[in-house]
């Protein structure tokens, strides 16, 4: 569904570009190949990185390492699971919902969701190519120290 | 000769996958289709913000995006960024592109970042999903949280970088990668 919205606009960016110049709507095309196949090896290597990792960590065996009573290892688990996966949000919710449902407290489940989109370790070379090594690893470490503060949020008021 | 160095990381893991066919079919066979699916998930989203990319780089002056986010837009630049980092769903790795696109185009560090941070929790087309998910009360928390730490954040780290890596950083963003 995201896919669609995104290829929409991109189309609809591309007929208006073109109808207002060939030449620069050509230009950009270039600029974006070759940005796409620049990231391309690093692309490939997360994904089958994933594909291996959760092949060996399913949703079941992630429910019984934070399920219930936990605790704080349990959140700890989460954290660490969280800035690794790659879990798209549309998977990482229904996974809480269930997580929660298998008897998963709110600050692991919490812990998790947060840590999903906000820290990358598998997209840290990614994000390094982009951004410089200081700035991806500071990136990282600050937004997890964020992910944090919001599982101990939760774990007061819920 | 260059293609195999490029793809030299793919190669070994692909070669890893091989192994773990070979020690563990089933694992083995569930590692291929979890990493077509994740090719999958990539070729959705990656290629459309790419072209996005591509044309906003063409077509956008650096005057305006320095009016809209650099250094002296103030608040408006605070809000364009809240705005297109909810705005977008999809992973991280999408916004990237963007992210350095921005700098390119002159934005202001911190400002960037935020975009990050926005793009990484305050997701609005994830916000009903999140909250039929997980509750009301969880999706509100959550953002109420994020929003303010995030920004903290945001000039947290540009105060933080040093004057060398900031050259760096904005001279990387103006080449085409």
């Amino acid at each position: 569904m995201t896919g669609i919205a995104f290829y929409s606009i991109a189309l609809m960016g591309l007929l208006a570009s073109f109808i207002m110049d060939k030449n620069k709507t050509k230009q950009a095309l270039v600029k974006a190949w070759k940005s796409f196949s620049n990231i391309l090896p690093q692309v490939f290597a997360m994904m089958i990185f994933i594909g291996i990792s959760l092949s060996l960590l399913d949703p079941i065996t992630i429910t019984r390492l934070i399920g219930e009573e936990s605790g704080v290892l349990g959140i700890t688990i989460s954290l660490i699971i969280g800035s690794i996966a790659m879990i798209p949000p549309f998977i990482g919710f229904p996974l809480g919902a269930s997580l929660l449902e298998g008897g998963a407290g709110y600050p692991q489940v919490a812990a998790l969701v947060s840590t999903l989109i906000a820290v990358g370790v598998i997209t840290l070379p990614v994000e390094i190519k982009y951004f410089t090594k200081e700035m991806a690893i500071t990136r990282n470490l600050l937004f997890f120290l964020a992910c944090i503060l919001f599982t101990l949020i939760i774990g007061q008021v819920m | 000769m260059n293609l195999l160095q490029r793809y030299k990381f793919t190669l070994i893991l692909t070669a890893v996958m091989v192994g773990l066919y070979i020690f563990n079919e089933s694992a083995g066979v569930k590692a291929f289709f979890l990493t077509l699916d994740n090719i999958g998930q990539m070729l959705a989203i990656l290629p459309a913000i790419f072209i996005l990319v591509g044309l906003l780089d063409v077509w956008v002056p650096k005057e305006t995006m320095v009016k809209l986010m650099g250094q002296e837009s103030g608040f408006k630049g605070i809000f364009i960024a809240l705005f297109l980092g909810s705005a977008a769903a999809g992973p991280l790795y999408g916004a990237f592109p963007i992210a350095a696109l921005l700098l390119k185009k002159g934005a202001r560090l911190a400002y960037v970042i935020f975009f990050l941070g926005a793009w990484s929790s305050t997701k609005i087309p994830f916000i009903l999903f999140e909250s039929a998910n997980l509750g009301l009360k969880f999706t509100a928390i959550h953002i109420g949280v994020s929003i303010p730490s995030y920004l903290l954040i945001a000039y947290l780290i540009e105060k933080m970088t040093s004057k060398y890596t900031m050259t760096t950083l904005y001279e990387k963003a103006q080449v085409d990668m």
